[in-house]
């Protein structure tokens, strides 16, 4: 109710009082009757931006599950495997060596082989696939053993090893080194690159399975255009064209297969509508500031000639600067030398140094009192988007006896299901734009982005309210009707508020107190997407 | 373990037919993983006249993990760090270029060469870098001075630190 009184303060005078004077059921219901005047044509523009045309705010992107994964680079082997009449093993390498650029490693290859096949790690030398011997009289260079009957091994450049030795080699840097890609025959300046047939060779299938891993991941690694899904656990990767350069006029949110969605510039999770850039320097302050912030807020003041910040530890009202040496009254912070005798009771009020000090002061913690504000608003969020989610399995819970008591179906109480989604990814995007607000200068833009954050917040606190509603309640079918209703209202709202940022964003005019981190290209015209 | 033939072998080679400039002793002759070498400083550099304690300590998994290498001796180089650790930026040393087959005496081989050729551009001590790339004469008399200092008597060799031994 508290959050709900304080939003509505900001609404006009009139349905001010009108909301006031009803309950909670009535708001949701007026704010309802409100917006079903414009629902229908808005939400076929929303359809429009949605479906037909991209939104300024999605990115096109797909997630490649394991298999697919391998089935790519087993196509891209056997396209260069045929194209250039080498072994696959070899084409592989030789892709590797290329981060999978197949055209200009076949551009390449077409114009110098010999060069191309060295700097990869590979040689012309042909001859036997190679496999596991006993010579006799060998030495291994690498144990001195050179007992009868030892297996050895080389690659083609002949250099050969003991099979021990070579076992040894390969499971450190597999194992502890986590390399396959690039490990070269273990002799001194030879750089030929050991082939995965070899290696099968070689090592025990449970190292050749840690080695295959290792390899598949260096294929998404290498692409610039292909990322790990970061969820725990989840082995799918993602494709997406957005580069690094696009990442101040763009924010691009994916959401994988498992669920998660996430942001491909930096793989946090999804952070709309604040770019990359900005959220990197607000978690940097964040983590800097919030802990200590309030407590500093409250308990100390700056040095007048310094600013370090200074908490008073005793009684005494002269303060030394342990910075500075500055010494100034704690109370007016005025200069010490002008307070002459009276210690404790300080009446030098409308002293000139101790006004231009306090300005200063008032300065630093106007500033200071600003990022509380955003901060508290982005972390509240956050917290409640947690509770949220708590409320939802409990009242999952009881809907199961519900449902068997009331005799409503499954499919029936997936209404909450679909509440409790949105609700999580509402407050997900409102506690990114409280980030997003906090580096944002004031234009005319910005009265337009905080009405929409407005409207999002106050739709997202009445769904939640509901949301909390006991389950009896919940059983009624208008309360459903409500539920349903907001959840979808939420939903428009968030994308509302996303395609005007977005929008913005793309077109460079926003205008932030703060360096994105690329230097910002000139605004106005913009050609991706 | 299979690496002691390997080092009996290397040590062997170091001692008989040691290479110009460094000469390999065992401080303990029942641990093959701890050497003591050394240096002479090459002549035509400043370090010339002086000779440079190393302390080689192989890992248990020599020689598929590369040995320690660190200044027993304090030394001016920009490559070396200026302290009593002595620690040594060589890039053969590192694990990622390490190769089993490499051989001590390669490695003993391009520590000397490092005296005769300081590498700037891979820096432990910035300053004297940048000393040796902007004022060679004010670089070299520092060097000297640090070789009149510390590497004209008896090398003083550090205690062997517990938990160390292979």
């Amino acid at each position: 109710m508290d959050s709900d009184d304080e939003f509505m303060s900001a609404v006009s005078s009139d349905e001010d009082i009108a909301l006031d004077d009803s309950d909670n059921e009535d708001l949701s219901g007026a704010e309802d009757f409100d917006f079903d005047d414009d629902e229908p044509p808005d939400l076929g523009i929303l359809k429009d931006v949605g479906h037909k045309k991209k939104a300024a705010y999605e990115v096109k992107y797909t997630v490649y599950r394991p298999e697919d994964i391998q089935k790519q680079q087993d196509d891209l082997v056997n396209e260069v495997n045929m194209i250039l009449d080498i072994r696959p093993e070899e084409a592989a390498i030789l892709l590797r060596y290329f981060r999978w650029n197949k055209e200009r490693l076949i551009e390449d290859y077409m114009d110098k082989p010999r060069q191309v096949l060295e700097a990869a790690g590979l040689t012309q030398k042909s001859g036997k696939p190679p496999r596991l011997e006993v010579i006799p009289g060998f030495v291994c260079d690498i144990c001195c053993e050179d007992e009868e009957g030892l297996e050895s091994y080389a690659l083609k450049c002949g250099h050969r090893y003991c099979v021990n030795c070579y076992r040894h080699y390969l499971a450190q840097k597999i194992r502890e080194e986590g390399e396959a890609a690039r490990i070269q025959c273990p002799s001194d300046d030879c750089n030929l690159i050991i082939d995965s047939i070899s290696l099968d060779l070689l090592v025990t299938s449970e190292l050749t399975e840690r080695y295959h891993t290792l390899l598949n991941r260096t294929y998404v690694e290498d692409k610039e255009s292909l990322k790990w899904c970061p969820a725990p656990d989840c082995p799918n990767a993602v494709e997406c064209g957005v580069k690094k350069k696009d990442l101040d006029r763009i924010v691009p949110t994916v959401a994988c297969a498992c669920g998660h969605r996430f942001c491909f510039g930096c793989i946090l999770n999804d952070h709309q509508p604040a770019p990359c850039g900005l959220v990197k320097k607000w978690l940097k302050k964040c983590a800097d500031d919030s802990e200590t912030a309030n407590w500093i807020s409250a308990n100390t003041k700056e040095c007048p000639k310094c600013n370090s910040t200074i908490e008073k530890n005793g009684g005494c009202n002269h303060m030394t600067c342990r910075k500075c040496k500055h010494e100034f009254c704690w109370m007016c912070m005025g200069l010490w030398s002008e307070h002459g005798t009276s210690w404790y009771n300080c009446n030098r009020f409308e002293e000139k140094s101790g006004t231009e000090a306090r300005d200063a002061q008032a300065k630093s913690r106007v500033s200071l009192e600003r990022y509380l504000h955003y901060y508290n608003r982005y972390a509240n969020h956050e917290q409640s988007a947690r509770l949220d989610k708590d409320i939802y399995v409990k009242t999952e819970k009881k809907m199961v006896e519900l449902q068997k008591k009331s005799g409503m179906s499954w499919i029936e109480v997936q209404y909450l299901n679909e509440a409790s989604q949105a609700l999580q990814t509402c407050r997900q995007t409102l506690k990114w734009t409280y980030a997003f607000a906090f580096y944002l200068a004031r234009t005319n833009l910005t009265t337009i982005f905080e009405d929409n954050q407005k409207d999002l917040e106050m739709a997202v606190e009445a769904l939640s309210e509901m949301f909390e509603k006991p389950v009896a309640d919940l059983a009624e079918s208008k309360l459903k009707v409500d539920i349903m209703d907001k959840t979808a209202y939420c939903t428009k709202r968030r994308l509302i508020l996303l395609e005007d940022t977005a929008e913005n964003l793309a077109t460079g005019k926003w205008t932030f107190n703060t360096e994105l981190s690329a230097p910002a290209v000139s605004s106005g015209s913009s050609s991706r997407q | 373990m299979a690496s002691i033939k390997r080092i009996q072998k290397e040590l062997a080679e170091c001692t008989t037919s040691s290479p110009a400039g460094i000469s390999v002793t065992l401080p303990d002759d029942s641990d093959l993983h701890r050497w003591h070498v050394t240096l002479q400083g090459p002549s035509n550099t400043p370090y010339a006249g002086g000779a440079f304690g190393l302390v080689v300590s192989l890992p248990p998994d020599y020689p598929f993990k590369p040995p320690t290498v660190t200044f027993a001796t304090r030394i001016y180089h920009p490559n070396v760090t200026n302290d009593s650790q002595g620690n040594i930026c060589l890039g053969v040393l590192k694990h990622e270029n390490w190769k089993p087959s490499t051989k001590l005496v390669g490695v003993l081989e391009a520590v000397r060469g490092l005296l005769a050729e300081p590498n700037p551009d891979d820096p432990l001590e910035a300053r004297i870098a940048d000393e040796y790339r902007q004022d060679r004469a004010g670089w070299e008399k520092t060097a000297k001075q640090y070789v009149a200092r510390y590497a004209k008597g008896e090398i003083t060799w550090p205690e062997k630190e517990e938990g160390k031994k292979a």
